[in-house]
C-alpha cells in the first residue's frame, strides 16, 4: 500500500512540476519573448520598464530586469477588467469554449518526454508524465479536440465576424490535420516505434533525425540509407512545422483571428479572463508545437554529439542528476524553437484564404504522401532486389510527376467566354 | 473613365517555390533585428536613439534640445524688462481661444501705482491646461505680446485643479520677455 501511494505522490509531483513550474510559465515567457522580440526587428525597444518597484519600498532604485515582468501585469490587467458576456451569445458553449482551448493543448504536455530518467535513492523515474506508447497519437487526438473551442467561441457568440472566423478555424484544421499526421508517418516508420521517449533515446544514440552525425556515441558520417533518409526527413520537417503553424493559428496562418477582416476573429466577444484564456490557449498550443517538432526531429532532450551518454552517467553518490541537464537542455530547445515562430510571425505576411487551403491539400497533402512512400522505399531498399528497388523508384518518379501535373492542370482558370 | 486592365505579373518556377522570398525575408528581419541590437538601425544616429533600435528611452533622454523655435509648448505670461505685467486684461484671447481653456478677471490698476496710465492687468488669469490645444491663437492674437507658448511640454497633475495654471505659475513658466512693445515705457 505505501509503495502505491509512493507512486501516486510521484506522478502528483511529476504532473506540477512539469506542466505548472516548466511549461506553464513558457506561455507568458514567449508572450514577452514576442512583445520583445518583435520590437528588436521593427527597431523599437518593447517592453522593458515593468520591473519590482523597489524605490516604493525606499530603496535607491528599482529594478527593471529586462521587463520580465511584464506578462504578470499584464495577466493582473486582464484579471482586473470586466468580464462582460453580451446578451445575445449562447452563454452554456460561450462559457465551456475559453477552457476547451487551453485544455487540451495541457494535456497533451503529459506524452511529451522532457529529459532522460533521473535516479535518486536507488530509485529511477522518467522525466513524463504518462510514458505511454502512441505518444503523437495521443497529442493529435488530443491537440485537435482545441478546434472546438475555438468553433463553439465563434458559434456561441452569435455574431457574423467570430463565426466566419470559427468556420475558418474549422475549415483550417481539417485540412492541415491530414498533412500533419502524414508528414510524420516517415519519421514513425524511421524509428519503429511510437514512444516518444524512446525515440529521443534512440535519436541521443544514432544521432539526431536532421542531424545524423553521431552514431553510438562516437561522431561520424552515417551510413548510405541514414543519409538518404535526410532527404525525406527534411521533407516531412517542412511539413510538420507549417502544419503546426496552421494548427496553432499562427501567423502566416492566423486567419480565424484575422484582424483586417475580421475585426477581432473568434474571441471579438471575449474580455477579460476569457479572452486571456483563448490567448493563453495559443502560446501553449505555440510551445506543444515546438516541444513535438523539438522531439520528433531535433533530438528532443539530447544534447547531440555523443556527449548524452556522459551526462546520464554522470552521478553525485547514488544521484543521478542528468536527466535535469537534459531537462535544461530541452527548455533551451524549446525557446529557441519559440523564437524561431515569433521571427516567422514577423517575416511572413498572412495568406489569402484559397492560398492556405490550396497550399493544405494540392500542396502539402500529395507531398506528405508521396513522402512516405520515399521513405518506405529508402527504408526497404536493403531488403530489395536491385528490380523491384528500380521498378519502385521509376513509379514514384511517375507518380510525382503526375501529381505535379494534375496540380499545375488544376491551377489553370478557366478561360471566360468573353474577354 | 478608361478600364485599365492589369496583368498579374507572371510567376516564375522559383518566385511560384516561395521559399527564397521566404529567407529573403528572414535575412531582412534577422538584419534589422541584429542591426538594432548593436544600435545601428537606420537613422538611429539622427534620433539620439537610447541604443536599441531608433528609440529614444523617454524620463532619462529627452528631445528638447532638438526642439524647433516655432515649437508650441504650454503658454504663459510674461512680464517686461521692468517687471511690468504686460498683460492689459483686454480679453481677446480669452475671446478667441478655440476650446476655452482661458478664463481671465479684469482688475483695475490703483492710481498711485508707477503704471497707473496702464489702467488694467488681469487680477486673475487661468489657463486649463486640461482644454488647452497649444494652437497658439493667443499669442497670435495678443496686441500685447503678453503671451507667449513655451517649450514645456511635461504639464503633469494628480487633479483636475492641478491643471489649472494661474497667474502665478504662469508668469512662472513665462518669466521676462524683453524689447518689442515699448509704448508704456517713458524710458524709451
Amino acid at each position: 500500500m505505501p509503495e502505491l501511494l509512493i507512486q501516486i505522490a510521484i506522478i502528483l509531483v511529476k504532473i506540477v512540476a512539469l506542466t505548472f513550474i516548466v511549461v506553464l510559465p513558457l506561455v507568458p515567457i514567449s508572450v514577452y519573448f514576442e512583445r520583445r522580440f518583435s520590437a528588436i526587428i521593427q527597431d523599437r525597444v518593447g517592453p522593458n520598464r515593468v520591473g519590482i518597484p523597489l524605490s516604493l519600498l525606499g530603496f535607491k532604485k528599482d529594478f527593471h530586469f529586462f521587463g520580465l515582468i511584464q506578462p504578470i501585469a499584464d495577466g493582473l490587467k486582464l484579471f482586473l477588467k470586466e468580464d462582460f458576456t453580451p446578451v445575445h451569445v449562447r452563454k452554456a458553449f460561450y462559457w465551456l469554449a475559453p477552457a476547451l482551448t487551453l485544455v487540451p493543448a495541457l494535456i497533451t504536455v503529459c506524452v511529451v518526454p522532457f529529459g532522460s530518467p533521473v535516479t535518486l535513492f536507488g530509485h529511477t523515474e522518467k522525466l513524463v508524465i504518462a510514458d505511454i506508447d502512441i505518444g503523437p497519437l495521443f497529442v493529435f487526438a488530443v491537440s485537435s479536440l482545441s478546434v472546438y473551442g475555438i468553433t463553439l467561441a465563434g458559434w456561441s457568440s452569435n455574431s457574423k465576424f467570430p463565426f466566419i472566423g470559427g468556420v475558418r478555424s474549422t475549415a483550417q484544421m481539417i485540412s492541415y490535420e491530414i498533412s500533419l499526421g502524414l508528414s510524420i508517418i516517415p519519421v514513425l516508420l524511421y524509428f519503429g516505434e511510437l514512444n516518444l521517449g524512446k525515440i529521443v533515446q534512440f535519436q541521443a544514440d544514432h544521432g539526431w533525425l536532421l542531424l545524423p552525425l553521431w552514431k553510438n556515441g562516437s561522431l561520424g558520417l552515417p551510413d548510405l540509407q541514414t543519409a538518404l533518409f535526410w532527404i525525406p526527413a527534411a521533407i516531412a520537417f517542412v511539413i510538420f512545422t507549417i502544419s503546426i503553424f496552421a494548427e496553432t493559428n499562427r501567423m502566416p496562418f492566423d486567419l480565424p483571428e484575422c484582424e483586417t477582416e475580421l475585426v477581432g476573429g473568434y474571441h471579438t466577444e471575449y474580455s477579460s479572463m476569457k479572452f486571456a484564456l483563448f490567448f493563453m490557449g495559443e502560446y501553449a498550443a505555440m510551445v506543444i508545437g515546438s516541444a513535438l517538432i523539438v522531439t520528433l526531429f531535433l533530438g528532443g532532450w539530447s544534447i547531440g554529439f555523443g556527449l548524452d551518454k556522459h551526462i546520464t552517467g554522470f552521478h553525485i553518490g547514488g544521484f543521478h542528476p542528468g536527466g535535469l541537464i537534459h531537462l535544461g537542455v530541452f527548455v533551451a530547445k524549446l525557446v529557441a524553437f519559440i523564437l524561431f515562430f515569433i521571427l516567422v510571425r514577423w517575416t511572413v505576411p498572412r495568406f489569402r484564404y484559397d492560398q492556405l487551403m490550396k497550399l493544405g491539400w494540392v500542396v502539402f497533402f500529395e507531398a506528405a504522401l508521396i513522402n512516405v512512400f520515399l521513405a518506405a522505399l529508402i527504408i526497404a531498399a536493403p531488403q530489395l532486389t536491385a528490380a523491384i528497388l528500380g521498378i519502385g523508384t521509376v513509379l514514384l518518379l511517375a507518380v510525382t510527376a503526375a501529381v505535379i501535373r494534375v496540380a499545375k492542370v488544376s491551377e489553370e482558370h478557366p478561360k471566360p467566354l468573353r474577354a | 473613365m478608361a478600364v485599365v486592365k492589369l496583368q498579374r505579373p507572371k510567376l516564375n518556377f522559383g518566385e511560384k517555390i516561395y521559399f527564397g522570398a521566404l529567407i529573403k525575408g528572414f535575412l531582412l528581419t534577422m538584419t534589422h533585428a541584429i542591426k538594432s541590437l548593436r544600435g545601428k538601425s537606420m537613422g538611429a544616429k539622427a534620433l539620439e536613439s537610447s541604443g536599441l533600435g531608433v528609440t529614444m528611452q523617454f524620463p532619462e533622454q529627452r528631445w528638447d534640445s532638438h526642439l524647433p523655435d516655432y515649437y508650441r509648448g504650454a503658454p504663459a505670461l510674461v512680464t517686461d524688462e521692468q517687471g511690468r505685467e504686460r498683460c492689459v486684461s483686454c480679453q481677446l484671447c480669452e475671446f478667441i481661444c478655440p476650446p476655452k481653456a482661458i478664463r481671465i478677471v479684469p482688475g483695475e490698476i490703483p492710481p498711485g501705482d508707477p503704471w497707473a496710465k496702464v489702467e488694467k492687468r488681469p487680477r486673475e488669469f487661468e489657463i486649463d491646461m486640461i482644454r488647452c490645444i497649444y494652437c497658439g491663437m493667443c499669442e497670435e492674437v495678443c496686441p500685447e505680446q503678453a503671451i507667449y507658448l513655451r517649450k514645456d511640454y511635461l504639464i503633469t497633475g494628480l487633479k483636475r485643479a492641478e491643471m489649472v495654471h494661474d497667474k502665478k505659475k504662469l508668469y512662472e513658466i513665462g518669466g521676462v520677455r524683453t524689447g518689442l512693445v515699448n509704448k508704456w515705457n517713458e524710458l524709451k
